[in-house]
C-alpha cells in the first residue's frame, strides 16, 4: 500500500474553537490557488431538537484525500452530507454556520448547481435501473454537459477513471445490476465523475465491499486526486492511513483533532484521539 | 437557459402532480356534498320508522331495509369472521409453508371474484333447493366476501407480534396453544378486530351479491327465511325507478349507508392508529 | 407435533394417532376451518362450472364471438358483454392511470408528510365507497352533467371519428368508464404510493446528488424503480373494474351491441347478469349467464394473478428494472 505524506508541509489547519487547543500548526504551503477549496466554518447542525454537529471548523486543501474518521454516530456522515447539502432532503433538520468554496457561502446558492460541482459517493452501491451507459449519462444529460454526440466519450472517460472501462466496455447496454459489488461502486464513482465535479465526497465507499474491491478502489482514489478535491468518511483506520493526506478525528458531533495522517496516527495531541486509534473504544 | 427551464419543470410538475391528487381527494368531497344535500332534504324520523309505500304515495320510509340490512350482515359477520379468523390463526400459527401458501391462495381467488359471481353461486347453492330467496341466502353470499378480508387481517397482524413475546410465553411454560390463545392473539386484537370491522363494512355496502339471494320486500321479513329488503338493493331499485319520491328516498338510504361504512372506516382506522402509537411507546 | 415435511394424509394420520394434547386439536380445528375456505371455494368453482353446463354444451367455444343475444330464441353470443366489459374498463383506466400515478407520485416524494398522510387517508376513504353510491351519483349528477355539457361538447369537436359519434345519451361506455375511473383511484393510489415509498433512499440522493432538481431525481430514478409495482397496481385495479355491477349496470345503457363510439350505450358482463338473472326465460337463458360469469371470473383471476406477481416482484431487492 502507499504511504502517504513524506516531508509535504500543508496548509495551515485550525481545529474546532473553545476548549479544544490546536494540534498543530504548519505554515501554509505556497500554490496556484491561495487558500483551501472548501472551507467549513462553525457548522451546527440539528435533526430536529437534536443537536448533530456542534461548531465544526475545517479547511479542506484542493487536490488532497481527507479522511474523517470516529466512532459510530459520532456526526462525520452528517457533516460530509452537509457539504453537498443532501441533507436538506431531511425534514426538520437545520444548518447553521458556513461553508465556502471559491469564495462563496454554498450553504445559500442553489443546491443543483451545488451538487454538480460537488459530487458524493454513497455507503451502499446505489445505480439506477438502467443500463450501465445510462448510469452514468445520466448526470450529464440533465445537465446538459454534453451533445448528444459526445455522450459516448465522456461516459468512456468516466469508466476509465473508475478504472471500470475494460471490465465493461463490451457490455455498456447490459443493466448496472448485473456489476458486481466492487464494480457497481466504482460504476457510482464513474457515474460521479463524469459531471467533472470539484470536490468528490465519499461516504464510507467501501465498507459494504471485500478487501480486493477496497483496494481497487483506495488506488482509483488515489489516481483522481490531482484532478478533484476528495473527502472521505470511513470507519476503517487503516484505510485512512493508506489513502488520507489529513485527517479529522469527529467525537460526538465535535471535531476534536484535525491534522496530516501520519501525525494523527503516530503523535496524536489529545488523548479521545489516541484512545481511538488504539482501540480503546469505537 | 436551461437551469431556469429544469426548474421551471420542476415546478409545473409539482403544481401538475398535487392537482392531481386534490382532483382524486375532491370525488371523495363531491360525493359527500351531494348526499349531505340531497338525502339531508329527504331524511327525516319517518325513513327510520315507516316501510315503503308504493310509487305514487308520497312519504313513507325504510324501516324494513334497515333492519334488513342489519339481519344480512350480522349473519355474514356470524359466519364469516369464524372461519376467517381461524383459517388465519391456522396459516399464521400452525401451518407449514405449503399449506399456508395454499390457503392464502384460495383466499385471495376467493377474494377476488367478483361480487356478482359470489351471488351465482349463493343461489345455485341456497336459493334453488330453498325454492325461495332469502335472508340466509344474502348472508351466506356476504359471508363469503368476510372470510378473506378476515383471513387476511388476521395473518398479518398476528405476523407482527414480536417473537419476543411468544418465546417469553413458552419460556414460562406454556404449550404452544395455550402461548397463541392467551399472548398471541390478544396482542394482535386491535388489529384483527380493525381489519374484522373494515370488512364487514365493506359488505354491508355490496348490492350485486343480494339481487339474487335475499332479493328485496317492500314489507317486514319474518325471521331469515324469506326474502329481505337492504338498503344497497333499495337504493338501487328507487334510483333506477322513474318516481321522484323513490329517487328522494334513495338519497336518504344512499347518505345513511355512506354514513354508516364511513364512520365504522374512519373509527376502524383511527383505532388502528392508535393501537399501533400505543405498541411504539 | 406434526412436522411440516410430511405430505398433509400423513398429518392428519399422525395427528389423529395422536390427539392427546390442546396443541394438536388446536392445529385439527383451525385446519379444519382453513380446509373449509379451500373447499367452498372448489364449490364455487364447480357450481359455475355444472350450472353453465347447458350453455358450454349448446354452443361451445363460439359462445365467446358471437354477437348476437337473443332469449326469446335461445340464441346467446358473449361477445358485445365481453367487449362491453373491456371498453368501459380501459377508457377508465385510460382516465384513472395518469391522475392515479400522478397523485402517488406526490403523494409518495413531493408532499410533506402530514399532508401525504392526511390526503392518502382521504384517497382510501374514497374506496369504502359502496358501488350502489356511486352509480346513485353517476344517475343523477354525472350523466345530465354528461347528457347538456360533455358530450355535446366531444361530438362537436371530435364528431367526424367514429369515436365520439352522437346522439349524446348522457348514459353509454363513456360515462360508465369515467365512474369506474373515480372507483379506480385509490387502488392505483395507494398501491402505487407503496412502491413509491419502498423505493430505496439512496436512489433518490443518487440522483439529487448528480444535481437533479427534485422533479428529476423523482422521475428518473424513483419512479422507473418502483415500476413493478406500479403496474402491478393497475392490473389490480383493472381486476376490480372488470368486475364491478351496480354503478356501471346504472349508467351504462343496457344496450348489448357492440360500438366505436364510446358515446353509445353499452353491457357488460356484470351488468347483464344482475338484470336479467331472476327474470331469465329457461334453462339455455339461465345457463347462458352463468357461464358469462364463469367467462368473469376467469379474466379476474388472471389480472389478480399477475398483479399479485408483479407486486411480489418489487418486494425482492434489486430486482427493479
Amino acid at each position: 500500500m502507499k504511504t502517504i505524506m513524506g516531508a509535504i508541509p500543508q496548509p495551515g489547519i485550525t481545529g474546532s474553537a473553545s476548549e479544544q487547543t490546536v494540534a498543530s500548526f504548519t505554515p501554509p504551503m505556497p500554490s496556484d490557488k491561495a487558500g483551501p477549496k472548501l472551507r467549513a466554518a462553525n457548522i451546527d447542525f440539528f435533526y430536529g431538537k437534536f443537536q448533530a454537529l456542534h461548531n465544526v471548523s475545517i479547511e479542506f486543501p484542493q487536490n488532497q484525500i481527507t479522511a474523517l474518521i470516529g466512532p459510530s454516530g459520532c456526526g462525520k456522515s452528517t457533516f460530509l452530507r452537509t457539504l453537498n447539502r443532501i441533507n436538506d432532503t431531511i425534514r426538520g433538520s437545520r444548518v447553521t454556520g458556513e461553508v465556502v468554496m471559491d469564495g462563496i457561502n454554498i450553504l445559500q446558492v442553489d443546491v443543483t448547481e451545488l451538487r454538480r460541482r460537488v459530487g458524493m459517493v454513497f455507503q451502499r452501491p446505489n445505480p439506477f435501473p438502467k443500463s450501465i451507459f445510462d448510469n452514468i449519462a445520466y448526470g450529464v444529460r440533465i445537465n446538459g454537459l454534453a451533445r448528444r454526440s459526445e455522450i459516448g466519450e465522456v461516459v468512456e472517460r468516466s469508466l476509465r477513471r473508475a478504472a471500470l472501462w475494460e471490465e465493461v466496455k463490451d457490455k455498456l447496454h447490459k443493466s448496472a445490476y448485473a456489476l458486481s459489488g466492487g464494480q457497481q461502486q466504482r460504476l457510482c464513482i464513474a457515474r460521479a465523475l463524469a459531471v467533472d465535479p470539484e470536490v468528490l465526497l465519499l461516504d464510507e465507499p467501501c465498507s459494504a465491499l471485500d478487501p480486493i474491491a477496497t483496494s481497487k478502489i483506495e488506488e482509483l482514489l488515489l489516481s483522481i486526486k490531482d484532478q478533484c478535491t476528495l473527502i472521505i468518511v470511513t470507519h476503517n483506520m487503516q484505510q485512512a492511513a493508506r489513502v488520507a493526506d489529513l485527517t479529522g478525528f469527529f467525537l460526538m458531533g465535535r471535531m476534536v483533532e484535525f491534522n496530516k495522517t501520519d501525525i494523527i496516527f503516530k503523535t496524536p495531541a489529545r488523548k479521545e484521539t489516541e484512545d481511538y486509534i488504539t482501540g480503546r473504544f469505537g | 437557459m436551461r437551469r431556469l427551464w429544469r426548474k421551471a419543470v420542476n415546478n409545473v410538475m409539482l403544481t401538475l402532480t398535487g392537482l392531481c391528487a386534490l382532483v382524486t381527494v375532491s370525488a371523495l368531497f363531491l360525493i359527500l356534498g351531494y348526499l349531505l344535500w340531497n338525502g339531508g332534504k329527504s331524511l327525516d324520523w319517518d325513513f327510520f320508522t315507516k316501510l315503503p309505500l308504493s310509487p305514487g304515495e308520497l312519504g313513507g320510509g325504510m324501516a324494513n331495509a334497515i333492519i334488513g340490512s342489519a339481519k344480512i350482515v350480522a349473519l355474514a359477520a356470524l359466519l364469516g369472521v369464524p372461519i376467517g379468523f381461524m383459517s388465519g390463526v391456522y396459516i399464521g400459527e400452525f401451518s407449514g409453508k405449503n399449506m399456508a401458501n395454499v390457503i392464502r391462495y384460495t383466499a385471495d381467488l376467493l377474494n377476488g371474484v367478483p361480487s356478482i359471481v359470489i351471488g351465482i353461486f349463493a343461489w345455485t347453492l341456497l336459493v334453488v333447493p330453498m325454492r325461495h330467496f332469502s335472508a340466509w341466502a344474502g348472508g351466506f353470499a356476504l359471508s363469503l366476501m368476510v372470510i378473506p378480508v378476515t383471513l387476511r387481517a388476521t395473518e398479518q397482524f398476528l405476523g407482527q407480534v414480536p417473537l419476543e413475546l411468544r418465546e417469553g410465553a413458552l419460556a414460562l411454560g406454556a404449550s404452544k396453544w395455550k402461548s397463541v390463545v392467551t399472548v398471541v392473539i390478544p396482542a394482535a386484537r386491535t388489529g384483527i378486530l380493525t381489519g374484522i370491522i373494515l370488512g364487514v363494512a365493506r359488505v354491508s355496502g355490496e348490492t350485486a351479491p343480494l339481487l339474487f339471494t335475499a332479493l328485496n320486500n317492500q314489507f317486514w321479513s319474518k325471521g331469515f327465511g324469506e326474502p329481505t329488503a337492504s338498503l344497497p338493493v333499495m337504493i338501487y331499485t328507487h334510483a333506477i325507478s322513474p318516481y321522484e319520491d323513490w329517487h328522494r328516498q334513495a338519497w336518504a338510504a344512499g347518505l345513511v349507508l355512506l354514513g354508516l361504512v364511513l364512520v365504522a372506516n374512519i373509527a376502524a382506522r383511527m383505532v388502528l392508529a392508535k393501537g399501533a402509537a400505543t405498541q411504539r411507546g | 407435533m406434526a412436522t411440516a415435511t410430511q405430505s398433509v394424509p400423513g398429518r392428519a394420520r399422525t395427528l389423529l394417532r395422536n390427539v392427546r394434547g390442546g396443541d394438536e386439536i388446536a392445529y385439527l380445528i383451525t385446519f379444519l376451518f382453513a380446509a373449509s375456505v379451500v373447499l367452498v371455494t372448489a364449490i364455487l368453482v364447480f357450481e359455475l362450472w355444472v350450472k353453465s353446463g347447458p350453455a358450454i354444451h349448446k354452443f361451445g367455444f363460439s359462445f365467446l364471438w358471437h354477437s348476437t343475444w337473443d332469449p326469446v330464441n335461445d340464441e346467446f353470443g358473449a361477445l358485445p358483454f365481453v367487449f362491453g366489459t373491456i371498453i368501459t374498463s380501459v377508457v377508465g383506466l385510460l382516465l384513472s392511470v395518469p391522475l392515479g400515478v400522478g397523485a402517488a407520485i406526490f403523494l409518495s416524494e413531493l408532499a410533506p408528510p402530514k399532508m401525504s398522510n392526511a390526503l392518502t387517508f382521504l384517497v382510501e376513504l374514497l374506496a369504502a365507497v359502496p358501488s350502489v353510491i356511486f352509480g346513485l351519483l353517476a344517475i343523477f349528477a354525472l350523466v345530465p352533467l354528461m347528457r347538456h355539457y360533455v358530450e355535446p361538447a366531444l361530438i362537436s369537436s371530435f364528431g367526424w371519428s367514429p369515436f365520439f359519434k352522437g346522439p349524446a345519451y348522457g348514459v353509454g361506455v363513456l360515462t360508465a368508464s369515467m365512474v369506474l375511473a373515480i372507483m379506480m383511484f385509490p387502488y392505483i393510489i395507494s398501491i402505487s404510493r407503496e412502491a413509491l415509498i419502498q423505493v430505496p433512499r439512496e436512489q433518490r440522493e443518487a440522483a439529487l446528488a448528480l444535481g437533479a432538481t427534485r422533479w428529476e431525481a423523482t422521475w428518473d430514478a424513483v419512479v422507473p424503480f418502483a415500476k413493478l409495482g406500479i403496474v402491478g397496481s393497475i392490473f389490480l385495479s383493472l381486476a376490480r373494474a372488470l368486475g364491478e355491477t351496480m354503478a356501471v349496470t346504472m349508467v351504462i345503457g343496457n344496450d348489448p351491441k357492440i360500438n366505436a363510439s364510446i358515446l353509445a350505450p353499452g353491457y357488460t358482463i356484470a351488468s347483464v347478469i344482475a338484470n336479467e338473472f331472476t327474470e331469465a326465460t329457461g334453462d339455455i337463458h339461465l345457463a347462458a349467464l352463468v357461464e358469462l360469469g364463469l367467462v368473469l371470473f376467469l379474466i379476474t383471476i388472471i389480472l389478480n394473478g399477475l398483479g399479485q406477481l408483479l407486486l411480489m416482484l418489487t418486494a425482492k431487492p434489486g430486482t427493479a428494472r
